[in-house]
């Protein structure tokens, strides 16, 4: 059963373009870059249970980098795609080493400042990164000489990063390395009396977790052809948080559900209700109310409800 | 007749897939609506000037019948919430889902510049709102139009009217922190320091500053602080400034955000005196304004200012070009050099384009006055026919860099 | 020299605003283990309260409406305390949704009732005149909130160390599980504790008005401001928080004055010094 259901899902989405306009398959793209960046966020949040709010800082790295590299440095696509991982991945390292000195709510507001000083940076030095006009007039990248111009294309490529993404966090998650990083998660000093080392497990994570939010934000510059502070910012962080938590941490498929109804409320429920702040906010009151660990936590529980019938 | 649930949900199902494809049927003729597309803020630090955006296209349609040369007009107004991406995100929304024949606004200069490329891939007619400098000079798109002003552009009369006729000397300037300041600040000294004032300071405060206090505490003594500010920060600074006892110290004058009508009506006694300059006051006294402005009154109890203002304007020279072609807006090519070619006379006076795509019209020195009970920017001076160029070459001003925080440089800074 | 005095006062009744949003938040966090994000929302929300009160009864007393608006905000957090928070005693991740999504609500709310536009709160008339302090001139208003707040403090300070009300806060504080054990009750105990917080915050929302004035995105600008305060002054700590608050002022004023290159991060890079180094803050009593 779950198979059909996985396997109708795959084929929606790869045939998306066929049967839908230009606007929804761009949704559909948005859709993905945000599910990548909240599946990477939930490593840390869901997997390793450290909540940060800075994420954006490695959407937003990997995309000034690569946007600096080709718009203004000549560089070809690919090699500014290495840079510019290569960077996002140092930067993960050191804000991580920095990071983890704290827990909790301590560890939340480093990495707030952390995206913070970041951003203040990005928007500061204008003479690098043109400040507040942000860098336009960027290309997206001809894999194999494939233009990615048209809507469907990029969905596609989109899809594809999204879809080994998606494996290769699987991998992580269910891998002996992901069973010690719950294990941190939940009982760090016994895992500690057992002998792992519990922080350069979680500090991998974060390593890890920041190279697949650089990746999410090579594919958010090559979407949107454009790059300004705000995507750095605590509310970019902000939402992806809120999108994890409200798909449910636990999980691999929740962070992807999550940010998209945050994406989706934003970009198209805004579009018929003015007020989609307030249904934002009542949605995530609605969430936790009913289903505390998730929609699809939730949603799972209820199938399973549903299945065993009426007792 | 019962539906069976698995029928309800495959109905469901195929009018959702079906309204996902309906875009790619075409409006095949001219007989459907007119589409208009607003990209305002709505929601945020910006949301006042996406508000009196929404306001003044609502009731210009509504003077109108919704019918503009012979066709229904349908409008729709997009939240880009003052985000980059979430204004592409609407752009695409307006032009792929609801097809819009041409859009007004954005709002924000960096929307305008995180939307341009795709505006004109699409070969979609944009009225815009946004000041920033180089969307109409050193990338101008055949696609864009700007009805309002550059960042500077205001700012160069006040400057002549502050050095000739108010006989200032020194000047602080005092802006937020991002282009539209940098770029305000950057005309006003240039044309200020050309007529023989030196400006003594330049601050930038960052966008978010809890407390002004600490920028009062440094400003130096001057003949006049100039502030090139948009929305609350404008207030708030003005608020501190008079509450550290500095108003009898120096005049205040202000560039085309910083007392907008919007922001006056929560004033006081404070701000009467205060001299700003702007394309638009609702004071203004052709027949047009007076209309426009008593309508926006009665209807929704304040003057309108910069957003409102330049959203009416935007519209009637929509209306104009709309004219112009009969109606025909699937014609783009058309609808643009009309846009372009006509010289409409507007609530603002005459508005023309220069080939860059930005208006050239008066611009108008006002001073904060009570009138009736409630506080207006009378006009005190009219510029005629002010170009974003002002007196310069054009040709010298395209081959300088854009206006910054650090260009013009700053020469007479005092330590 | 002016630029000293002056400045030093602007330190001091920034400090001063500073504890007003920010011992609510602390008080909270250190019983209830909630990071209240909806704080800065309850600050915006009481300024907002407080500047309509002052417009419409033109004789209102701002001391008066900054009591009312705390009733007011205390009232609404504690109808979101007792409805929603209470489901969500180990569900942390649970908590910042909630509590980030509240925050919406009531921005948004805010935004839809009284509009984009800025909104005064008017300076009491007696205290318009300026002061003059060592031969400068500097807003008398200032300088009673500096006053004003160090008058909340030391009531702050009776109520948790003198009263059997703060007995058992600061029991619940350091350890909960025991509290519950002798008897205390902790959940009325929470609920009480998110009132008062709640309260402070927007009654600081009123009595910041005249410096800050009520705007959309007050919220935005003021949260991040309490948890700097709190994470540097130590999550628990009334002293901390007071503390904090005045050191926050310090460096930020002096900040932005000697380096404005760094005005962006001036008030981050100290807290992430103090994080990395200190991570229960200067005098916490409970690890972050």
């Amino acid at each position: 059963m779950k198979w059909i259901a996985a396997a109708a899902l795959a084929a929606m989405l790869a045939l998306l373009p066929s049967f839908a306009g230009d606007f929804y398959v761009n949704l559909g793209s948005q859709i993905l870059i945000a599910a990548i960046f909240a599946l990477s966020l939930n490593l840390l949040v869901g997997y390793g249970g450290m909540t940060s709010l800075g994420h954006a800082s490695y959407l937003g790295a990997a995309a000034y980098i690569s946007a600096l590299l080709t718009s203004r440095y000549g560089f070809g696509h690919g090699p500014a795609a290495i840079i510019s991982i290569a960077g996002t991945i140092a930067m993960a390292a050191f804000f991580g080493v920095i990071a983890l000195r704290a827990s909790g709510l301590g560890f939340l507001m480093i990495t707030l400042a952390l995206s913070q000083v970041l951003w203040g940076l990005a928007y500061r030095m204008s003479g690098v990164t043109n400040g507040d006009n942000g860098i336009a007039g960027l290309t997206r990248p001809t894999p194999f000489g494939i233009s990615l111009d048209s809507p469907a294309s990029f969905y596609w490529f989109a899809l594809i990063v999204a879809s080994f993404a998606c494996l290769m966090m699987a991998i992580f998650v269910s891998s002996s390395f992901g069973s010690s990083l719950k294990g941190v998660r939940d009982q760090p000093r016994r895992m500690a009396a057992l002998g792992f080392n519990p922080w350069m497990i979680r500090w991998i994570t974060f390593v890890y977790a920041g190279f697949w939010g650089g990746v999410s934000g090579l594919l958010y510059v090559y979407y949107n052809k454009y790059i300004h502070p705000s995507s750095l910012s605590t509310t970019s962080s902000a939402e992806a948080l809120l999108g994890v938590i409200a798909g449910g941490s636990g999980t691999l498929g929740g962070p992807a559900v999550g940010a998209a109804l945050v994406l989706l409320l934003k970009n198209y429920a805004s579009a018929y209700i003015e007020r989609w702040n307030m249904l934002l906010g009542l949605v995530f009151l609605f969430i936790v109310l009913v289903m505390p660990t998730g929609i699809v936590p939730g949603l799972s529980k209820l199938v399973a409800a549903l299945r065993r019938g009426p007792r | 007749m019962t539906i069976s649930r698995r029928q309800f949900v495959g109905n469901v199902a195929g009018a959702g897939i079906a309204s996902m494809a309906a875009p790619n049927l075409l409006y095949a003729q001219n007989s459907g609506p007119i589409r208009i597309g607003m990209l305002a803020v709505k929601t945020g630090p910006l949301a006042s000037g996406g508000i009196d955006m929404e306001l003044a296209i609502t009731m210009f349609l509504k003077e109108r019948d919704n019918t503009i040369a012979g066709r229904k007009v349908e409008l729709f107004v997009a939240d880009t919430t003052g985000a980059p991406a979430t204004a592409r995100a609407k752009a695409q929304e307006l032009i792929e889902k609801n097809n819009v024949h041409c859009i007004i606004g954005p709002l924000a200069a960096f929307e305008a510049l995180a939307i341009a490329d795709y505006l004109n891939e699409k070969e979609m007619p944009t009225l815009g709102v946004a000041a920033a400098e180089d969307m109409t000079q050193r990338h101008p798109s055949p696609w864009f139009v700007r009805l309002t002003s550059t960042s500077a552009q205001c700012a160069y009369p006040l400057a002549d009217y502050a050095a000739k006729e108010l006989k200032y000397k020194k000047i602080i300037t005092i802006a937020d922190d991002f282009a539209y300041g940098h770029e305000m600040c950057a005309g006003f000294q240039r044309v200020f320091e050309d007529n023989g004032g030196k400006i003594i300071q330049k601050i930038f405060t960052p966008l978010t500053t809890p407390d002004y206090g600490s920028y009062v505490a440094q400003l130096k003594s001057a003949d006049a602080i100039f502030m090139g500010y948009a929305g609350s920060n404008g207030f708030r600074f003005l608020r501190q400034f008079v509450e550290y006892g500095l108003k009898d110290k120096m005049a205040v004058i202000g560039g085309m955000t910083a007392l907008d009508e919007s922001v006056l009506r929560n004033m006081g006694d404070e701000a009467l005196g205060i001299v700003t300059t702007s394309w638009y006051s609702a004071e203004l006294d052709n027949p047009l304004n007076e209309a426009f402005a008593t309508a926006f009154r009665n209807q929704f109890k304040y003057d309108p200012g910069y957003y409102a203002g330049g959203t009416y304007v935007t519209s009637e020279v929509l209306e104009a070009a709309l004219k112009t072609v009969k109606g025909n807006a699937e014609d783009r090519k058309a609808l643009m050099a009309a846009i372009r070619g006509n010289n409409v006379d507007t609530v603002r006076g005459v508005v023309k384009f220069d080939e860059f795509g930005n208006a050239t019209g008066n611009v108008y020195i006002r001073k904060v006055t009570r009138k009736d009970g409630r506080l207006v920017n009378s006009v005190i001076k009219t510029y005629p026919n002010v170009s974003q160029f002002w007196t310069y070459d054009k040709t010298e001003f395209l081959k300088n860099p854009v206006y910054s925080r650090d260009y013009p440089p700053a020469k007479n800074l005092e330590q | 020299m002016q630029f000293w005095i002056i400045q030093g006062l602007n330190s001091l009744s920034l400090g001063g605003l500073l504890f007003l949003l920010s011992s609510g938040f602390s008080l909270i966090f250190g019983l209830m283990r909630l990071a209240n994000l909806t704080h800065g929302a309850f600050f915006m929300l009481g300024a907002y309260f407080g500047a309509t009160a002052l417009r419409s009864y033109s004789g209102l007393n701002i001391w008066v409406a900054a009591l009312g608006a705390g009733v007011a905000v205390a009232a609404i957090g504690g109808l979101f305390e007792r409805l929603v928070l209470t489901r969500l005693k180990s569900n942390p991740l649970g908590q910042v949704l909630v509590t980030l999504g509240m925050s919406f609500i009531i921005s948004d709310a805010c935004l839809m009732l009284w509009g984009g536009d800025p909104i005064p709160v008017p300076t009491p008339q007696s205290l318009q005149s300026p002061t003059r302090v060592l031969g400068y001139v500097f807003p008398t208003y200032r300088l009673v909130l500096v006053g004003f707040s160090i008058g909340a403090a030391i009531l702050l300070y009776f109520l948790l160390e003198r009263t059997r009300l703060g007995a058992m806060i600061r029991a619940g504080v350091d350890d909960r599980q025991m509290a519950r054990a002798v008897g205390i009750p902790v959940s009325n105990l929470f609920t009480i504790v998110f009132c008062l917080g709640a309260g402070i915050a927007g009654a600081g929302g009123v009595l910041g008005g005249p410096v800050l004035s009520a705007y959309p995105g007050l919220d935005a600008d003021m949260l991040p401001l309490a948890l700097i305060v709190v994470i540097l002054g130590g999550i628990g700590s009334l002293l901390g928080a007071f503390i904090g608050s005045f050191i926050i002022g310090f460096i930020y004023t002096f900040g932005t004055a000697l380096f404005p290159e760094l005005a962006y991060f001036i008030l981050f890079l100290p807290m992430i010094f103090v994080i990395a180094f200190r991570p229960q803050g200067l005098f916490g009593r409970v690890g972050a």
